[in-house]
């Protein structure tokens, strides 16, 4: 965890893989 | 006149604001942060004095501009409430993920707020704190702003998928 947040790489492919779950779930929210 | 429309040059601040904010977080974790190491000692100050302070300054107001006139705009869009309840189950996509990127913009701000910028008054010596408390103030201030960094990303992609007109 603590590299995701030091070293900018990591924390955009963080970012990046965040967004595709978002995308992934919000459907299975909104029913 | 159709693009000279009282909501529309709301939305316009609300982005306007939104860059900025965005703007200033990506320059402190792309930029200063990664950079201060390598700047001579005797020239630290005058990022430390000057450079961050002013920009802590307009990052923080662009911060709470950007959370308070998108929530005034999500109320005369009429899909405040339902997008803080991240539109669950209501079998619109487009709502929940308005609602999941205002809940990242609230937490980001609460960052910005309640996290970071005390913090920064700590590690650029604005305010008065034992020698020890600097070092310490710094990694909290970074490891938020970096979080928010990461945080931006699904924000923004959320923001965006509602005027693509996502379900």
């Amino acid at each position: 965890m603590d590299v995701i947040l030091t070293d900018i790489k990591y924390t955009v492919i963080a970012g990046v893989v965040l967004t595709v779950i978002v995308v992934l779930i919000a459907p299975l929210i909104a029913g | 006149m159709e693009y000279l429309d009282l909501w529309l040059i709301m939305r316009w601040f609300h982005v306007v604001a939104g860059v900025m904010w965005i703007g200033l977080l990506w320059y402190f974790n792309f930029v200063q942060i990664p950079t201060m190491p390598k700047i001579p000692d005797e020239l630290k100050p005058a990022i430390g004095k000057h450079i961050a302070p002013a920009a802590l300054f307009w990052f923080r107001w662009a911060a709470a501009f950007t959370v308070l006139w998108g929530l005034v705009l999500a109320y005369n869009q009429g899909y405040l409430v339902d997008a803080l309840m991240l539109g669950a189950g209501k079998g619109l996509v487009s709502v929940t993920m308005i609602g999941i990127g205002m809940w990242f913009g609230m937490i980001m701000a609460f960052n910005v707020w309640f996290v970071i910028w005390p913090n920064q008054k700590i590690a650029l010596g604005l305010v008065e704190a034992e020698a020890d408390a600097k070092p310490k103030a710094a990694r909290m201030a970074m490891l938020f702003s970096r979080t928010n960094t990461l945080l931006s990303f699904p924000m923004l992609y959320c923001m965006l998928a509602v005027s693509h007109g996502a379900g």
